[in-house]
């Protein structure tokens, strides 16, 4: 067995399932029970309890999926990167994962710090965060599409592009 | 006009299109 790009691989599905996993939650899922629970009073069991736990996991899974694709594609890291033929699937949906990572911790976080309590805002604050991780969230859900599509492709060039 | 984003299912069909799009993208830098 070749130890690095197997355990690389195995590590990459993993934390990509939590990421993405967690990412669908919140959007699928979260965004609907909190505007039910915000009308019978009962939004605080999310935002304390399950909101900073997901997102506890879902921001080092985002990081752990990143760091483990990297040491995945190894040597051809540059070539990934730079979109070369022969890893332009992997490539792109590499650039995609990277800009879904940034999303994640330049927007999402931050501003869900500020919607948490984790940092003092005012209530305006608050809710100009809310706006923006909300949109950096679906933003992410609509980037995950092609992403998705290219890491699958990517091992697979035959079957998805006939090349 | 409403931002697709806003929607769930606006979100889910942008996704859609994005994949074709790059989809062929891809297929053109292949050279397939």
């Amino acid at each position: 067995m070749d130890y690095v790009p197997a355990i690389s691989r195995w590590i990459h599905l993993l934390a990509g399932v939590m990421w993405i996993g967690l990412l669908y939650y919140f959007n699928f899922v979260q965004v609907a029970a909190l505007k039910a629970a915000q009308a019978d009073s009962t939004a605080a069991g999310i935002t304390k309890h399950v909101a900073p736990r997901a997102l506890f996991y879902f921001r080092w899974a985002a990081v752990v999926t990143w760091l483990a694709g990297a040491a995945l594609l190894g040597a051809n890291f540059g070539n990934a990167f730079l979109l070369s033929p022969s890893h332009a699937a992997i490539g792109m949906g590499a650039w995609l994962g990277t800009i879904m990572l940034l999303n994640v911790w330049g927007i999402i976080w931050p501003n869900q710090k500020k919607i948490l309590g984790i940092v003092q805002a005012t209530d305006e604050e608050k809710n100009k965060a809310r706006r923006r991780a909300f949109l950096a969230s679906r933003f992410n859900v609509m980037l995950s599409m092609p992403m998705l599509f290219l890491m699958a492709a990517g091992g697979h060039s035959a079957i998805f592009f006939g090349a | 006009m409403k931002n697709p984003l806003d929607s769930l299912w606006g979100t889910v069909v942008l996704g859609a299109v994005l994949t074709v799009i790059f989809y062929f993208v891809v297929k053109a830098l292949i050279g397939g």
